[in-house]
């Protein structure tokens, strides 16, 4: 459960379905809601709901709304799997069509129409099933009254409610059902039953997007479209004093040239004359109070609440009374800034209207791209109407909406005239909402070859205290103590704390959240603390879980699958586990090299979602999401001088390449009885695993990311 | 007014010589399956062939194509092209899916070249071509399948 918005979540005992059965075209939209009577509004903006979409044409044409943004995380085939497994279609000859903002479709586990958090198919697991199994209940019954036959002697396939011999296409049957009462309840299928989940399926926007035919937000075009380039401020958080803009409004193909505060815009009839001409436009800055930052200064921000005590977020027993009598191990850990670098840059077309307010996006958060429309139009938020897009990459970075008030705040100025703002890729890694740093203080007992005491104090600012004011209760931000709150080992003394210390500069979730940062603390510590006890670091973990099943099996997995403790010559592995987002994880890291260069010979990665819905794209977000923990792990960093970030582009923010990929392999293990998160469960194992493998190889242990800083090249 | 041999046919462009090619295609032509990543030839998102070499649009300005003939993912066409997206199809590869564009002209350049290619021949030609969600395994074994096809047609 990841419910961190509980406190605006949906009080379960109040859901009730309402009917939302209306004529649309000729056909049948089946609405389904659940009534959340007086829940309180989540982040500021709109009730919380929850609801899944079926729609039938006269023909018998499926279209199915997909609730969640895709992003390469497989939402628009795996939540219509869902829908469909219940309904009794095909998936592969239904339209999926994008759902709009609407509190019917908020993401309870959130409490927000978010995509992240890997909640979606955990969120949708029960009410698309349930949306699927009312709809087809009602075209049974229709089709049951209709032959004058029990409900019960009927079963559906492929679009048809069948009784012997006699079939009715759903189309048929679709205006007679809507005027049924919905039903109260409905029977969902044993998982024994299911004939899609869990079963093969091709995604459904996988033909288009090897093709070129995928409409990502930057792909939108419209009718007398121009296009808008944006100069920001090169000190984070600064604003525009004052700009000169010389004759560049005169020139041809210029439309205007505009300050929006964040920066000054130049809105051109093509998007390379825009940019090529904001090279001519003179901007004095205010630089503000980020323009002293750098690296040190962070750093010793995050030091200077090493006193603080921190809210809990974890405990058992008597940590103090351990390391009263014992003195503990300890270990200092940091992690640092990283930028998301999404490949389509960030991008938004907007256009303000007498009716309204038009925007096409590539959002996570599109509700959230309502409210700040709303906010820079003047408008209220009913009056935004959210076209989202296919998402070139999310990582978490499109959960922030910037972009989107920017496009607006500049359409504003052409009213009635679409506008699309492009960002480049240095605005993209300079303007990003980085991974906040962090850092861990950790100190351990081991007695008897066994993890007697363990403390973390992760001081780290908080990303939800921007985003979602109000959400942060008592010191606590869920999101920070992800891969802490979730320990899975029997420890009998423990204390995990957080310390909220903000850093002067935006923070955003990247792809994990601190799952990663405190997965790199943790097990690395974990790590040493077996080499102290002089345990086997593989048995140290096991010993600790006998209460785990689930997650003794993925650690046992991943080390059969590498070969745990007999590596060749010149290799060395390691191993990192942990519960993320409901799924059980496990990796074994091997290495070959020496001390002064090692190299990244295999990842082996066991898995246990519980449940795979989708189980080809629950290994293909293994595979990316260990990528994104190379990253993470290896030398992915974003640095501050003079509160500038001091990267641009992919030559000096690198990514992994195709030579530098080491061999993967991913066993799927499905032990439980729902489906766990999987798109980001991949990433955070990754720097422990390799950092305990380098320890393994080299007898040096490196505590802060990136690994490659650590004097011991990685390639 | 300057033209482009596009997708086989010619096509008028109304932008300056030095505007690059990726943008012609995106904002003149209406073509956005060329995508923009970095401006700089890092990304490899842009990639079309120009007289079937792969070349990254985002540098290539409209005057270095006068008189050369320029295929996009749109107007890719042919056998290789046919049996690298099949395999990317069978792999499942895309998944955000905003790099593929530029893996596919990338893979198929490389099979037109070199039907047969190692592993080593696949780092060499594809190692431009940034995957942000990491789908290189796929792309790897889906460029090793389509040369199987290739192979087993011949």
């Amino acid at each position: 459960m990841n419910a961190f918005f509980d406190d605006s979540g949906i009080d379960a005992s109040r859901r009730r379905f309402v009917v939302a059965s209306s004529a649309v075209g000729a056909g049948l939209l089946l609405g389904f809601h659940l009534d959340t009577g007086g829940a309180k509004p989540a982040a500021g903006t709109a009730a919380v709901r929850a609801n899944a979409w079926v729609g039938i044409a006269p023909d018998g044409g499926v279209t199915l709304v997909c609730q969640r943004n895709e992003m390469g995380q497989d939402v628009h085939t795996s939540l219509v799997m869902l829908i469909a497994e219940e309904l009794g279609v095909d998936p592969a000859r239904v339209r999926v069509e994008q759902a709009t903002v609407d509190p019917v479709y908020v993401n309870t586990l959130l409490g927000a129409q978010i995509t992240g958090g890997s909640t979606s198919v955990r969120d949708g697991w029960d009410s698309l099933r349930r949306a699927g199994a009312t709809a087809r209940t009602m075209l049974v019954a229709a089709a049951a009254a209709q032959w004058n036959v029990p409900a019960v002697e009927c079963r559906v396939a492929d679009g048809h409610v069948l009784h012997g011999e006699r079939k009715l296409g759903y189309g048929a049957l679709a205006a007679a059902a809507a005027k049924l009462e919905v039903p109260a309840d409905v029977t969902l299928k044993p998982r024994a039953q299911f004939t899609r989940i869990g079963k093969p399926l091709a995604r459904l926007d996988g033909a288009d997007k090897a093709r070129g035919r995928t409409v990502f937000g930057i792909d939108v075009k419209l009718p007398g479209m121009l296009h808008a380039a944006l100069a920001q401020c090169p000190v984070l958080g600064g604003k525009v004093a004052s700009f000169d803009a010389g004759d560049v409004e005169r020139r041809p193909g210029i439309r205007k040239v505009l300050s929006i505060g964040d920066g000054v815009a130049v809105v051109a009839d093509h998007w390379w004359v825009a940019r090529q001409a904001l090279a001519d436009v003179k901007i004095h800055w205010d630089e503000g109070a980020a323009a002293k930052l750098d690296d040190a200064a962070i750093m010793a921000a995050l030091e200077g609440a090493a006193d603080e005590a921190g809210a809990v977020a974890k405990q058992a027993g008597d940590v103090a009374a351990v390391f009263a009598k014992t003195t503990p191990i300890e270990a200092r850990y940091t992690c640092q800034l990283l930028a998301h670098a999404t490949l389509e840059p960030q991008n938004c077309t907007a256009r303000v209207g007498r009716d309204g307010v038009d925007v096409w996006a590539s959002t996570q958060f599109p509700q959230g791209a309502q409210g700040v429309a709303a906010a820079a139009a003047g408008v209220k938020p009913e009056q935004v109407r959210i076209h989202a897009q296919f998402i070139g990459g999310g990582f978490g970075r499109r959960l922030d909406v910037d972009y989107v008030a920017q496009a607006v705040a500049i359409a504003k100025a052409l009213p009635g005239t679409p506008v699309k703002l492009i960002w480049t890729r240095e605005d993209d890694t300079r303007h990003d909402v980085y991974r906040p740093p962090s850092l861990h203080l950790m100190r351990g007992v081991v007695a008897d070859g066994r993890l007697l005491a363990l403390a973390q104090k992760m001081i780290s600012p908080s990303i939800t205290n921007r985003m979602f004011p109000g959400v942060v209760k008592d010191g606590i931000d869920g999101f920070m103590v992800e891969g802490a709150a979730n320990l899975t080992y029997a420890i009998p003394n423990l204390d995990l704390r957080t310390v909220i210390r903000e850093i002067g500069i935006k923070v955003g979730y990247w792809r994990s959240v601190s799952n990663a940062l405190n997965a790199f603390a943790i097990e690395s510590f974990v790590d040493e603390l077996a080499h102290a006890a002089k345990q086997d670091p593989l048995a140290f973990r096991l010993a600790m879980l006998e209460a785990m099943p689930r997650q003794r099996a993925v650690i046992e997995r991943a080390a059969k699958d590498a070969g745990w403790g007999a590596p060749a010559a010149g290799h060395a592995f390691g191993l990192a586990a942990m519960e993320c987002y409901d799924t059980h994880v496990a990796l074994v890291a091997e290495i070959s090299g020496n001390a002064e260069r090692v190299h990244v010979e295999r990842l082996c990665i066991a898995v246990d979602p519980g449940i795979a819905v989708h189980p080809d794209q629950v290994v293909a977000q293994m595979q990316g999401g260990l990528v994104s923990g190379l990253v993470n792990a290896v030398r992915g960093k974003i640095t501050l001088a003079g509160g500038r970030v001091e990267q641009a582009n992919f030559n000096d923010f690198t990514l992994p390449r195709m030579s530098e990929m080491p061999a993967v392999s991913v066993a799927l293990l499905e032990g439980g009885d729902k489906p766990g998160g999987i798109g980001e469960v991949g990433v955070p194992l990754v720097a422990p695993a390799l950092a305990n493998a380098i320890f393994a190889l080299t007898g040096k242990r490196i505590r802060s990311l990136p690994l490659a800083d650590g004097g011991i090249a990685i390639g | 007014m300057s033209s482009v041999h596009l997708n086989g046919r010619t096509v008028p462009v109304d932008a300056a010589p030095d505007t690059p090619l990726l943008w012609v295609l995106r904002d003149h032509l209406g073509m956005t399956g060329t995508k923009f990543g970095c401006g700089m030839a890092l990304c490899g998102a842009c990639t079309v062939h120009v007289d079937g070499v792969p070349t990254r649009s985002c540098i290539t300005p409209l005057s270095a194509v006068q008189g050369k003939s320029v295929t996009t993912i749109e107007g890719i066409d042919g056998k290789v092209a046919h049996a690298v997206q099949a395999a990317w199809d069978k792999l499942q590869v895309p998944q955000c899916g905003y790099c593929q564009s530029g893996q596919v002209m990338a893979a198929t350049a490389l099979l037109a070249r070199t039907p047969r290619p190692s592993d080593a021949d696949i780092d060499a030609a594809m190692s431009g071509n940034l995957c942000r969600c990491g789908t290189y395994a796929r792309i790897r074994a889906a460029i090793h399948d389509a040369a199987a096809t290739l192979g087993g047609g011949a």
